[in-house]
């Protein structure tokens, strides 16, 4: 494939680009700026729950008196926001930066392909997301607001909601055809635009568990998109798939008969969203890997286990999702059967974490801000694992079942666990994509404030949890006696997720002046082994990544390989051709 | 962090919750004092030149081990059996005291069997959310004496409660958690759970499940009491009931 940059205009070069380069960095800044979005969402209920029915200083009083009366927050606004908030940060968030951005942009350029398998399906990924996020949006304009059934959408809630739930579900359909059009393209391109040389068991470990995300995406989302239309057609069609005969609401009997069934939802829904779960957190671990070894300046220990280990939590991920529903009215036999797979899936969770650890052990470690990210993410994960463990035996979650307990745990997963493995995986490869550094001081601006208020958010969700204090409750469990002693802490992690998003403020910085006046990286900036060093930084636009299409000869991460005098040796390096042209 | 235990299944959620905390703990602490110590052993600065094979021993996979073990005995050992033992072991109804709990946007429908010990025929279509809540059928004779009543959920104390829980609308969650119990409720299912109390007092009931705009204050409360007590409660309850229907008769008189 020829380079035929040059002669493209602006549109196909920088907005229906075919190029897996920019389509990578659109996916980025457009979740970039999804994630801010759906923190800010945050922010305004985090004032709800710390000052509950208070009027909100300064821009309460911008939002109408549909949502926020002199600017006090009704509770159809919070459930919106929680809504929305859920799904922007999962589906319009994580999961595209993790999956779009990363993904799209490495994973050719890591096994040495010019580009994605299928250049227009990869732009057609895209639109599509882009299109999805816009239709969620337009929610917020729709009467009643946007959805406010949770981002889980149970019916029968969801099914009576106002209309920005059938918007929530037409955008949800786009979003997710944009996930399985990628994930085909994914799985594709590895399979068959390897370099030469590049075995499976020689892909960077970022590549594998982008192909394990690929798979869990493509084998989990076609249930959800077909529960999704039929959701549509309950709340459109006056079809009754979710809903039982004889309901009753406001003193009037809804039309629905034919006794649907409102369990099934949840079966669909969480066939899907378990998966979901390891689709955040594997690009996660893949990112970390590579900024580990690379700073360690070693390989990562256990390596192949660590493969091994993601195959398997992918296949996992399928038989676990009922322990979203223990109180659903399960039997014996059941519940037994989802703890067991739940206790099994947590092992290669632990093998991979362990081998992350002791990759550290003997290494020669450098402290940059990449690195910062990926080693917080270790202990932060970490705390995220440990407490799914009480969730998952169905006993414990007699008691913290749909309390903050839950909350804290996903959060630790998702926010200092995956949304810190990928800012760390933009300071890494920051250099890569634009040919100039971050800065280092401005990085540690963000880490450090980040990693404090991050623990203060979330680890007080835990005791409340602890305590049965209800998760979307509207004024944060102030109704309730039993809640009174943990109430105070609602004043804590607001205060620290309002200094969150300060803390935010150097990274936005550093982002948009290093493109302009970041120092000059060299093509190899990090002294690193991955194929993606081997092209030039910030690689021309347009098809075609490599002066010369490189060949591999050995494992991702030979730092320090004995028998060589040389501290790294990339996997492209041809020792033999080496020592040719000394001799 | 735990609250009180106010009811028998309360210490056995407690102990299992307390045990993997501790298990938690203990392993959230070796790994981050590895972690630090490591970081701070091989930092650049002082490690300029890595190890390229790294840690040798299989102390890791003994750990893994371990902590299998550990889960097998959390799960076969406690939760499991726990399932089976009190979740799904439901007393015999002749010990028991038997309520329908019909959870509505946003409040708790208690009703009692009465003084015949049988629950009134129910159907949606007989719903009146000013004189008949939960839909009763005005033709059985086995409603006339069902006493109902809104959020106060009375109780005897020690004696086994099963309630049979059922939604007039969307799904709701029935949870004490002084008393450490949870239950879905899905509307369309009948899904009875069962607790019996250990101590006098009110204790809260509170939605777990996101149900609408009044999620936050669908609180009802559950009333302990002793068993005279409640047996008076009782009594009075039928009595006004009685009271009540003669009243209806008389005033049917009056019009005819």
């Amino acid at each position: 494939m020829d380079n035929h940059s040059s002669s493209q205009s602006f549109w196909s070069k920088y907005v229906f680009s075919l190029d897996h380069k920019v389509i990578g960095i659109q996916y980025g800044l457009t979740s970039l700026g999804f994630l801010i979005l759906g923190f800010s969402l945050v922010l305004l209920m985090r004032w709800q729950l710390a000052y509950p029915e208070q009027a909100l200083p300064l821009i309460g009083k911008f939002f109408g008196n549909a949502s926020m009366p002199d600017g006090v927050m009704l509770p159809e606004f919070y459930n919106s926001l929680g809504a929305m908030h859920g799904t922007i940060m999962i589906f319009l968030g994580v999961v595209p930066l993790g999956v779009g951005a990363f993904g799209n942009y490495l994973v050719p350029l890591q096994i040495g392909a010019p580009d994605m398998a299928f250049p227009k399906l990869n732009m057609a990924s895209y639109w599509c997301f882009f299109v999805g996020g816009f239709v969620m949006l337009l929610g917020f304009a729709m009467p009643g607001g946007a959805a406010n059934s949770g981002w889980t959408a149970y019916p029968p809630l969801s099914i009576v909601a106002t209309s920005g739930q059938t918007v929530w579900l037409i955008g949800m359909v786009f979003l997710i055809t944009s996930s399985l059009l990628g994930s085909i393209n994914t799985i594709v391109t590895i399979v068959q635009l390897r370099a030469k040389g590049m075995t499976f068991m020689r892909m960077p470990t970022l590549v594998w568990t982008q192909l394990v995300t690929a798979f869990l995406l493509l084998m989990a989302f076609p249930p959800l998109e077909a529960a999704g239309v039929l959701q549509l057609m309950d709340r459109l069609a006056g079809t009754s798939f979710f809903m039982p005969e004889g309901l009753v609401l406001s003193g009037q009997i809804l039309p629905y008969t034919g006794g649907g069934s409102v369990l099934l939802w949840q079966h669909l829904f969480w066939f899907l969203a378990h998966p979901e779960v390891y689709v955040l957190i594997l690009p996660a671990m893949g990112i970390v890997s590579e900024v580990i070894a690379n700073n360690t300046r070693k390989p990562l220990w256990g390596r192949k286990g660590m493969i091994y280990a993601s195959v398997f939590l992918g296949f996992m991920s399928f038989i676990v999702w009922a322990h979203h529903m223990y109180l659903t009215g399960m039997g014996t036999v059941i519940s037994a059967f989802f703890q067991a797979t739940t206790m099994i899936i947590s092992i290669p969770s632990v093998i991979i974490l362990t081998s992350l650890l002791l990759s550290l052990w003997g290494g020669s470690i450098r402290f940059n801000t990449a690195m910062l990210f990926s080693l917080a993410f270790l202990p932060m994960f970490g705390i995220g694992g440990l407490t799914g463990l009480p969730l998952g035996l169905a006993a414990a979650d007699v008691h913290l079942h749909d309390t903050y307990y839950v909350i804290g745990h996903f959060h630790y997963i998702v926010a200092p666990g995956t949304i810190f493995a990928l800012f760390s995986g933009i300071y890494y490869w920051y250099p890569k994509i634009t040919g100039r550094q971050m800065s280092e001081t401005l990085g540690k601006w963000h880490f450090w404030p980040s990693l404090i208020c991050m623990n203060c958010i979330f680890f007080p969700m835990l005791i409340q949890g602890l305590a049965g204090v209800s998760r979307r409750l509207y004024d944060g469990g102030a109704t309730y006696e039993l809640a009174k002693d943990v109430l105070y802490l609602n004043k804590v992690m607001s205060a620290s997720a309002a200094l969150l998003f300060v803390a935010q403020i150097p990274f936005i910085i550093n982002v948009f002046t290093s493109f302009w006046r970041g120092k000059k990286a060299s093509a190899n900036h990090w002294d690193a082994t991955t194929l993606e060093w081997a092209a030039t930084s910030s690689p021309p636009l347009g098809h075609g990544n490599f002066e010369v299409i490189p060949e591999v000869f050995r494992d991702p991460y030979e730092y320090n390989p004995p028998n060589s005098d040389k501290e790294f040796l990339p996997q492209n390096f041809d020792l033999q051709n080496d020592k040719k042209r000394e001799d | 962090m735990l609250p009180i235990q106010a009811s028998t299944q309360s210490a056995a959620i407690d102990h299992i919750i307390v045990l993997v905390h501790w298990l938690m703990l203990i392993m959230f602490v070796g790994w981050i004092s590895y972690f630090l110590y490591t970081i701070f052993r091989f930092r650049s600065s002082k490690n300029t030149k890595a190890s390229y094979h790294g840690v040798k021993t299989h102390f890791s996979s003994y750990l893994e081990i371990g902590l299998v073990l550990i889960e097998v005995f959390l799960l076969v050992g406690l939760s499991i059996p726990f399932w089976q033992n009190v979740v799904t072991a439901f007393p015999p109804a002749e010990k028991a005291l038997t309520v329908r709990v019909v959870a509505q946007q946003f409040a708790w429908n208690v009703h009692y069997p009465g003084k015949d010990g049988r629950f009134g025929k129910t159907n949606s279509s007989f719903v009146n959310s000013q004189t008949n809540p939960i839909g009763l059928d005005p033709q059985d004779p086995y409603g006339k004496d069902d006493i109902l009543t809104v959020n106060q959920l009375n109780v005897p104390i020690n004696k086994p409660v099963i309630v049979r829980l059922s939604s007039l609308d969307v799904i709701h969650c029935f949870g004490i958690p002084l008393m450490r119990l949870k239950q879905d409720v899905l509307p369309g299912m009948k899904i009875p759970t069962w607790f019996e109390a250990t101590k006098l007092g009110t204790f809260e009931i509170m939605c777990a499940q996101l149900c609408g705009v009044g999620h936050y204050r669908m609180r009802g409360f559950v009333n302990v009491m002793k068993p005279e007590d409640f047996k008076s409660w009782m009594t009075e309850q039928e009595e006004l009931l009685l009271e009540e229907a003669e009243a209806d008769d008389s005033e049917d008189d009056f019009w005819s």
